[in-house]
């Protein structure tokens, strides 16, 4: 091995010293240099889901924030003709793995357009098939007016994914939450959110 | 002993997955489909050559009583700028592998690598070194991913070629130790015939 330097204090202090300091300036430097493509990225991710959920629409939708029960919830509003066209609202609520969190587009006249999955962690070929159509697609043009959301265990109008109630009550949940936030945008008053699926539901997914 | 042999030794004599059993907990954890394990290898081997040759190159002035925090402050810095690099361009790989990557700062290979190799040879033997370490790693995860994803979800590399699911257990976490377990056991096999 090739003859370190003796570990007196003043090596030791020196030595580590130095190594912080060069490596917190590579990472100040790579830092600096990917910050704005993580925004762009960040912000491409959001603005896809956005045209997924929602009908077409004119410039860019602006983003707002709706203060409720001491949360405060982002949303995005667009506009179609100069007239408020829909809303893009981020909701969640605790699912098998973790959240699932879904963006729900909502018309202005309070149809689910469609809905998408940000992120979630549900099992692999259980709970995850909740991003795809055969389940997801429920939620599209949706009149909650008309339809019950609750799986059809519970009553509701919603198939269940074979094997996962826990994460479809969650994606269930994170509709409704949405739709007490888009009803709150339009009242102004505070929305009536709840967390998700609970605790005794546990063993009806494996 | 030379470069190529450098390399290969990590490809099959010194394979860390299949011969050392080195990095269990990603290897298990993140091989639920073939471009997942082969994400995972590759960042591992984008750390593992970095930080070679950098502990390789400080080795001489890092004092012995501080080795091991110098060089997980090395490794955790190399470990960031990944992290950074893949948020930035690859986001939907960097999203799958979560906590898996910042997680690659304790990964026992890159400091087994540290402490058994760069430490005391050369820089560009320890890059080599680096590089044959990653490159049997990634190749024995996207081995276990694909056999995980073929029985699992009946797709390779993303292509299904049958309708429907497949042994779900495969997916899970039971399916990576009876896969890993058998790859081993056929590895062993394949080894001691040549």
């Amino acid at each position: 091995m090739t003859m370190a330097l003796q570990s007196t204090l003043k090596n030791m202090v020196l030595s580590l010293g130095i190594i912080c300091l060069a490596s917190s300036a590579i990472l100040a430097g790579v830092y600096a240099l990917t910050k704005e493509p993580i925004e762009a990225a960040a912000a491409a991710k959001t603005n896809n889901a956005i045209r997924q959920v929602l009908p077409e629409f004119d410039g860019e939708p602006e983003m707002a924030s709706i203060e409720a029960g001491g949360q405060s919830y982002d949303y995005y509003v667009v506009n179609k003709g100069g007239a408020v066209a829909g809303y893009a609202i981020t909701a969640s609520a605790s699912g098998f793995g973790g959240p699932v969190t879904v963006m729900v587009g909502i018309t202005a006249d309070g149809i689910v357009y469609n809905t998408s999955v940000l992120s979630q962690s549900e099992t692999p070929g259980l709970g995850a098939k909740c991003t795809e159509p055969e389940f997801a697609g429920q939620f599209k043009n949706l009149d909650p007016s008309k339809t019950k959301l609750a799986v059809k265990k519970d009553g509701g109008d919603i198939d269940a994914i074979t094997a996962s109630t826990i994460t479809s009550r969650a994606y269930i949940v994170a509709v409704n939450n949405a739709l007490a936030i888009y009803k709150a945008i339009r009242e102004g008053s505070a929305p009536d959110v709840s967390t998700g699926a609970s605790v005794e539901d546990a063993q009806t997914e494996k | 002993m030379g470069k190529f042999k450098l390399i290969t030794k990590g490809l099959v004599k010194e394979n860390p997955t299949f011969v050392l059993l080195l990095g269990m907990c990603p290897t298990l954890a993140t091989t639920t489909s073939a471009i997942n394990g082969m994400g995972m290898g590759l960042a591992t081997m984008f750390v593992l050559v970095l930080s070679n040759m950098a502990i390789s190159a400080t080795a001489p002035y890092i004092p012995d009583k501080v080795r091991i925090p110098s060089y997980i402050v090395i490794i955790a810095a190399f470990v960031t700028v990944l992290q950074f690099i893949m948020q930035a361009y690859t986001p939907a790989m960097y999203e799958t592998l979560g906590l898996f990557i910042p997680l690659i700062v304790v990964n026992c290979i890159v400091l087994g690598r540290a402490e058994a190799f760069a430490n005391k040879n050369s820089v560009i033997d320890s890059a080599c070194d680096g590089l044959g370490i990653g490159l049997g790693f990634t190749m024995s995860l996207t081995i276990l991913g694909l056999v995980r994803e073929i029985l699992g979800s009946g797709s390779a590399f993303g292509f299904k070629f049958i309708s429907g699911d497949g042994i779900l257990a495969f997916v899970l976490a039971p399916g990576a130790f009876l896969a890993l377990a058998y790859l081993i056991v056929l590895f062993r096999k394949i080894t001691k015939m040549n």
